[in-house]
């Protein structure tokens, strides 16, 4: 099957944080998810919620901009929001415990059809990257995942069940891809939108768990333009 | 009273024994108490462990990879004991990869939580974090309020290092945006609390008795961070 294109990392981020209702707390994981960040809609506010106790944070600081004590849960320098506040760490993840967080947005390695996801070890390889991801899968009111639908060498990511350990069972509600949108349903994975030249014939091939194709699959959506 | 400034970060780590468990806060190159590890890792102190967000970064600051590269840790108690990228392979991965360093993973909230427990006297809690999950092994499980949770117990420190912005001479802290992170558990959950103060150590009464991030009651040491010390 020759290759078509597939969706940007950025319009995968953006189709999620359309999702976002105005005034949720979200806290976004380092790497790919960070790029939720980059998406605005002036008639929409959203909390940034960082596990290292930053909460109502801006965006990215410029270069020479920095404020050297300020930064986000990937350690970069983000800059100071009116309505900013500082706690500690317990009191960081007392808040994702405690059901502040209205979405987390992760990376992963693989997503089952049941809502389980795994991303924080991999095979033939000793020990395993968590930090604050189990607190998040567990306790946020929704977890989101942002990933390649594929492994580099082609292997499907969309299982029936994790190969890996899992960071949390049945957490997972929608997945973006870079072949479409996807909610996990009692029954499975539902593809809701799909790249645009991707049939479900086409993104079903590329599966492990079979799909169930929304009776109004449609196009995947694109932030309009906007000024930056 | 007891005087709590020290002039010398060696002074303040000398008497520290081989074998203690120190507490090592910082998170994304942020309140790192590097001038007090730099300390220890003059001191020369080994068979270490230590609790830290992760077990030191690529860069070439010091942080807890500096101990753990000068062989003086022999188990960390933290986050992260693989790499978030395998291009980011540090001393402490090389070493634990060939089994000569031991390591205990804990998702970071329950890292926080079990530290502030030991600080405030809790035998332990019930959380939901890593239910079901091979983390969750062996744990006592408990359903409460109908969600199944897991029993961690408290994590206590002998020793925690802390990077504060200001201080007063009792020990009263103040920390700078996400500088705090793990600094005011940390601080709670050990025995000894030694503080690296970035901005100033003022006199008792010139800080607002309502922004005080940790109590004096916690700190028993205190030492500026002289002008050709580690400011990050």
């Amino acid at each position: 099957m020759a290759e078509k294109p597939r969706l940007e990392r950025q319009a995968m981020c953006d189709r999620l944080a359309m999702e976002f209702q105005d005034g949720w707390i979200v806290n976004l994981g380092v790497g790919m998810p960070t790029l939720c960040s980059n998406y605005v809609d002036p008639s929409k506010e959203f909390i940034n919620h960082s596990e290292n106790g930053v909460i109502g944070y801006g965006p990215l600081a410029a270069a020479g901009k920095e404020d050297k004590h300020l930064v986000n849960a990937g350690g970069q320098h983000v800059t100071a929001m009116p309505g900013m506040s500082i706690v500690h760490h317990a009191d960081s993840f007392a808040m994702i415990r405690g059901g502040m967080i209205d979405v987390t947005v992760m990376g992963a390695y693989e997503v089952a059809e049941n809502g389980d996801f795994a991303n924080w070890r991999i095979p033939n390889r000793k020990g395993g990257g968590i930090g604050g991801a189990m607190d998040l899968a567990a306790c946020a009111k929704r977890v989101f995942i942002a990933m390649e639908h594929s492994t580099r060498d082609g292997k499907p990511r969309m299982l029936k069940r994790c190969k890996l350990p899992v960071t949390a069972p049945g957490a997972v509600t929608l997945v973006s891809t870079d072949l479409g949108l996807f909610e996990i349903t009692p029954q499975g994975f539902k593809l809701v939108e799909h790249a645009p030249g991707w049939s479900p014939e086409d993104i079903q091939e590329l599966t492990e768990a079979k799909l169930i194709i929304a009776d109004d699959l449609r196009e995947f959506r694109f932030r309009a333009p906007c000024k930056q | 009273m007891k005087n709590k400034i020290y002039q010398t970060f060696d002074e303040a780590v000398a008497d520290i024994p081989d074998g203690i468990t120190f507490m090592s806060p910082g998170f994304g190159g942020v309140g790192v108490p590097r001038n007090l590890l730099a300390a220890l890792n003059r001191q020369g102190a080994k068979g270490l462990t230590g609790v830290s967000n992760n077990a030191g970064n690529m860069d070439d600051k010091v942080d807890v990879g500096t101990l753990v590269q000068a062989g003086q840790v022999k188990k960390m108690i933290c986050a992260f004991t693989a790499p978030t990228h395998p291009s980011q392979v540090t001393p402490f991965v090389t070493m634990y990869n060939n089994d000569e360093i031991d390591a205990e993973l804990v998702p970071q909230g329950t890292l926080a939580e079990r530290m502030r427990a030991a600080g405030a006297g809790i035998g332990g809690f019930y959380t939901p974090t890593s239910v079901g999950t091979e983390l969750a092994e062996g744990k006592e499980h408990r359903e409460i309020n109908g969600r199944m949770h897991v029993l961690e117990n408290p994590l206590p420190g002998d020793y925690a290092f802390i990077r504060a912005w200001k201080s007063d001479t009792f020990g009263n802290l103040q920390f700078r945006m996400t500088q705090r992170n793990f600094n005011p558990i940390m601080a709670m959950a050990a025995k000894i609390t030694i503080v690296e103060v970035e901005d100033e150590i003022v006199e008792v009464g010139q800080l607002d008795p309502d922004q005080i991030h940790v109590c004096g009651i916690y700190v028993d040491r205190i030492v500026k961070i002289p002008p050709d010390g580690i400011f990050d």
